[in-house]
């Protein structure tokens, strides 16, 4: 039966989530943005000591029961609406878990997963994009070459989310996409574990970004790096039709709502700000009358609103579907598309609409803005998402469309 | 607990008005518009659907049925993914017949909804929209002032569908001195109301729509629709909110079926034009504001099935539909470029209608 009620246990830990967002992250926010490559330790801390429960979700974001990706994209909405930044830098194993999950053997799974579950803070990372491919993933240049009991991974990584926390200042690991065989173009894609402080490893540089500063987002560079046998994640065999990398592409369908969310997130943080300002200006918001009659702030205002509603429930349907059982591609494309779209229109529109006062530094809302803007880029771009969204809605290959 | 699955009983109603809309309606969308005239057969046959019937009491002959406004929303985009004009005919009945059922006194009840359980389609509407630029449906310039116990009614009523035909209107007026709306049970024969000429409307031309002009009519205190208590003006408006979003997401579905299977037809510089991205991207826009238009639909409609004040969700929910509807028909008729111009493919009729849904209230209800 339709319904678009949250569980009575989800609003609960949103409420939770909520008290984190505006009393732990907010007062941090704008400090953390400015010293763009120190970390929050206090606060990084307090929450992994939070969410590392045994038995739970290790992202700590849901209880893992059978709506649990409804669960988690509330909460990384409510986090993010705190600071998607921070969010980011949380402790945990991040989209090197979820590659883990997704490709894994269950003996992997619980090798590399169960040390998330205690301990020090640690975390996990995915490393795809190179210099020279980004949307193009299936065209990894980064090589690993089979040497007795090892493989051999030799290449460069650029814009690894959590690459300097996961590979050098933490016990965690980077799940890193090399080729096996370039001739198999994307059957040879594989991932491999590359667990912290591997020799030839480096992290060569954290970026200097626009937004989502506290996030450390590296360049990793591969030279000789030995890791055993058992770290390529699954099947080591070359087949034509399939592979490492549809596994890996498949991780794609449930980290894109949650990607959504994130935008989400971050919209409705600018959309709370901007409506608070008007009601502290007493410019009146009047919903009900002939949209003719509206001043521009008003029809700004609600459109902003409406938008980010829209993307949310293309969010909550993706979520809901793969708790349902169900493949969700197009349904996860469609949200990721929507969100990153609409989020980057409404905190731009936020800035524009408070003024000179949305411009200045000592509000939040340019810092949303700054930070909106990956969402419609990483995970996917808007361009490739609507490229799938085609495909899927034509019935067409990627060779039919492209 | 979040869920987007519908009923057994929700999918069984959307297939089977689908499946008629598909049928019958569809078929008939392009003579109804050339001619202006919707055959009186296919009104007929979607009376029996009983989409008017089955909120009425059996008591008075109806199914008795639990009114849903998700049902409603369902039963809307799958009629108006056949033809918005037809749809809007098909449905007119419960502009009349809803309100008295959910506010009616039970005089007022007994009265007036017996002859919608009957095997005949009775045309009836309601009198919403004014004929002036300005026009807010929460603003109503025509007035319904006390006259001893009964009202004397003024005004002037545009976009009333089936009204020539019509043996009663439900008329919504604003009080003097008190701006809350309320409805009044007009019937057609009272002293100066006057039906004027058939309007002739850009889209939605099978649909007879008419201005009534209301010069100093008196009714009696039974036409007031509740009685002293009046009506929740509110509650009808997002009622009607809901089906108009609904209607849109069901044109706007029609019109990106069609372009889609068009652009994979259609071949240039040696290739379906679907496999452009100019073209695949603005398919892939269509698709997800469809998508989202119904969310959005359904959510208000679901607030109201649970008794809630759904006014602000209804109002932002119709106003992003309407623009996503005229948007979604737009880029149909640019997708079958030159061809999309003729009145041969059914594109530029989404465009006439589509136009309607940001400015057109109240002329149709869940």
């Amino acid at each position: 039966m339709i319904d678009f009620e949250l569980e009575p246990q989800t609003v609960k830990r949103l409420k939770l989530y909520h008290q984190v967002a505006e009393h732990m992250m907010r007062p941090i926010s704008r400090e953390y943005d400015e010293r763009e490559h120190e970390k929050p330790w206090d606060f990084l801390n307090a929450m992994w000591a939070a969410t590392t429960q045994p038995g739970g979700d290790p992202t700590g974001m849901s209880d893992g029961s059978s709506s649990r990706n409804v669960q988690t994209v509330a909460s990384t909405e409510e986090l993010c609406w705190g600071d998607a930044g921070l969010f980011l830098s949380i402790p945990n194993a991040g989209l090197g878990g979820a590659a883990v999950m997704a490709a894994g053997t269950p003996e992997q799974k619980a090798r590399f997963l169960a040390p998330f579950r205690g301990g020090k803070p640690k975390w996990g990372a995915m490393a795809i994009t190179e210099p020279g491919c980004g949307s193009d993933s299936a065209a990894v240049t980064t090589t690993a070459t089979r040497d007795g009991d090892q493989w051999v991974i030799n290449g460069t990584k650029i814009f690894c989310t959590s690459g300097q926390m996961a590979g050098e200042k933490s016990e965690g690991f980077i799940v890193v996409w090399a080729t096996v065989d370039k001739t198999a173009g994307r059957a040879g894609i594989k991932p491999f574990i590359v667990e912290h402080n591997t020799p030839g490893m480096t992290v060569a540089r954290v970026e200097k970004k626009l937004g989502i500063r506290v996030s450390d987002t590296a360049m990793l560079i591969f030279d000789n790096c030995r890791v055993p046998l058992d770290h390529l994640l699954g099947s080591a065999e070359v087949k034509r039709e399939t592979g490492g990398f549809k596994d890996v592409m498949a991780t794609f369908d449930a980290t894109r709502p949650i990607v959504a969310a994130m935008a989400i997130g971050v919209g409705r943080a600018a959309l709370d700000y901007v409506r608070d300002f008007l009601k502290d200006q007493n410019v009146p918001i009047r919903y009900g009358i002939s949209p003719r009659r509206l001043t521009t702030i008003e029809r700004d205002f609600m459109d902003m609103e409406i938008q980010l509603k829209a993307a949310r429930l293309l969010t909550w349907r993706a979520a809901w579907m793969l708790d349902a059982g169900m493949r969700n591609s197009l349904e996860a494309s469609m949200a990721k598309a929507k969100a990153g779209l609409a989020v980057t229109q409404i905190t731009q529109k936020a800035v524009e609409l408070l003024g000179p006062l949305g411009y200045s530094r000592a509000h939040l809302v340019e810092k949303w803005m700054r930070d909106a803007k990956i969402n419609d880029i990483f995970e996917g771009t808007q361009q490739i998402n609507m490229l799938i969204i085609a495909r899927r809605i034509l019935d067409y290959s990627s060779r039919e469309l492209n | 607990m979040i869920s987007f699955d519908l009923t057994e009983e929700q999918r069984m109603v959307r297939d089977t008005v689908g499946a008629f809309a598909r049928e019958e309606i569809a078929p008939a969308a392009r003579p109804a518009d050339e001619s202006g005239e919707i055959p009186a057969a296919l009104i007929a046959k979607a009376w029996q659907l009983g989409l008017v019937r089955g909120p009425l009491p059996e008591r008075l002959g109806g199914d008795g049925d639990t009114r849903s406004a998700l049902t409603g929303a369902i039963i809307a985009e799958e009629l108006a993914a056949g033809d918005l004009a037809i749809a809007t005919h098909i449905l007119a009945p419960r502009l009349f017949a809803f309100p008295i059922l959910e506010m009616g006194t039970d005089a007022q009840r007994d009265t007036y909804l017996r002859r919608f359980t009957g095997p005949d389609f009775i045309p009836a509407g309601a009198a919403l929209m004014e004929p002036r630029f300005d026009f807010d449906a929460v603003d109503l310039q025509t007035r319904a002032r006390a006259d001893g116990s009964g009202f004397i009614l003024d005004g002037r009523k545009c976009m009333v569908a089936l009204a020539s035909a019509s043996e009663a209107f439900l008329v919504y007026a604003a009080g003097n001195g008190d701006s809350r709306v309320q409805a009044f049970i007009v019937p057609r024969g009272v002293s100066g109301l006057t039906v004027r000429d058939r309007e002739k409307n850009m889209g939605l031309k099978a649909l007879e729509t008419f201005e009534v002009e209301f010069s100093e009519c008196r009714l009696g205190p039974e036409a007031k629709l509740g009685g002293e208590a009046g009506i929740d003006h509110g509650r009808i408006l997002s009622q009607s909110r809901v089906a108009l979003a609904a209607m849109a997401v069901g044109m706007s579905r029609a019109a990106f079926d069609y372009a889609r299977a068009y652009a994979k037809e259609r071949r240039a510089f040696g290739a379906p034009i679907a496999t452009r991205q100019a073209v695949a991207f603005m398919l892939a826009d269509m698709a997800i504001e469809v998508d989202a238009s119904r969310l959005l639909a359904w959510e208000a409609a679901w607030r109201l099935d649970r008794g809630e004040d759904a006014a602000r969700e209804s109002y932002l929910a119709r106003n992003y539909v309407a623009s996503a509807a005229l948007k979604i028909a737009d880029n149909a008729v640019q997708t079958l470029g030159g061809h999309g111009y003729i009145r041969e493919h059914p594109v530029e009729m989404y465009l006439r209608n589509a136009r309607g849904f940001a400015t057109l209230e109240g002329l149709a209800t869940v």
